[in-house]
């Protein structure tokens, strides 16, 4: 959920679609990070935005299912860029932060535990109809 | 976008594994696979230099677990080399500082090593 309206006034979307293959990843994070610096992120939130978006893809790309395509829709205001990565399945990951311990590291999770450290807000809907879809959220600093 | 990988024999046992460019979901198999190689001849103990990686992401981190888990089988470390603020950011969110060994130099990566 974003903590604020977006304001109307200077409210702009992108779409972006990609095909479901690990060597477009690195496409969506650097048109991401185009939009991102536009605003007036600083480096080091960009580079937060830039990992989160290639997490999410990289989500959408190892879910099990038979989409070929991923969408990311880039919302951005004066106050804060909203994403939303989907793909039209069924199926996703779980979004629990994985437990890191020097004896018991878990892997699977991590991407997504990555992305609800770097981003504001997250959140995540796997349903049969809608597909997978995770939306999150980096604010501006007021 | 693509990762380099060069790999240096040093005197002892311990290998340098020099990586420069992105390592993601694309590119973190060809990173693997050095390691698995590596590993396979019987060299337990890397470090591997982060210097020229100008990014990494989960399935980066996932290798470079995976290769840690596999040399420690055998008593083996892997120490790594990073000093970009960015990528020590990701090692500290996920808690692998606590799992690796992390340095600012090849050098002192080496002397842990040993």
């Amino acid at each position: 959920m974003t903590a604020n309206p977006p304001d109307r006034a200077t409210a702009e979307s992108v779409e972006l679609r990609i095909p479901r293959k690990a060597e477009w990843v690195a496409v969506a994070r650097l048109a991401i990070a185009a939009i991102a610096s536009r605003m007036r992120f600083t480096i080091e939130e960009i580079e937060d935005v830039k990992l989160a978006v290639a997490e999410a893809c990289t989500n959408a790309i190892q879910s099990a299912d038979g989409a070929d395509q991923i969408e990311i829709l880039c919302e951005t205001d004066d106050t804060q860029l909203r994403l939303t990565v989907a793909n039209r399945s069924g199926s996703g990951v779980a979004i629990a932060p994985p437990p890191i311990d020097e004896d018991e590291v878990r892997i699977d999770g991590l991407g997504v535990f990555l992305i609800r450290s770097l981003m504001d807000d997250v959140e995540y809907d796997a349903g049969p109809e809608n597909g997978t879809r995770l939306v999150m959220t980096k604010r501006l600093a007021s | 976008m693509d990762i380099k990988v060069n790999v240096r024999e040093t005197d002892g046992e311990t290998n340098i594994v020099e990586l420069a460019g992105e390592i993601d979901v694309y590119t973190s198999p060809k990173v693997k696979d050095a390691l698995g190689e590596l590993i396979d001849r019987g060299v337990y103990n890397l470090v591997i230099d982060l210097e020229k990686v100008r990014y990494i992401d989960s399935t980066g981190l996932g290798v470079l677990i995976g290769g840690l888990k596999r040399v420690r089988e055998h008593g083996g470390t892997v120490n790594l080399v990073c000093t970009n603020p960015q990528i020590k950011k990701i090692f500290d969110i996920t808690g692998l500082v606590k799992i690796f060994g992390i340095y600012d130099s090849e050098d002192a990566a080496m002397k842990a090593s040993v």
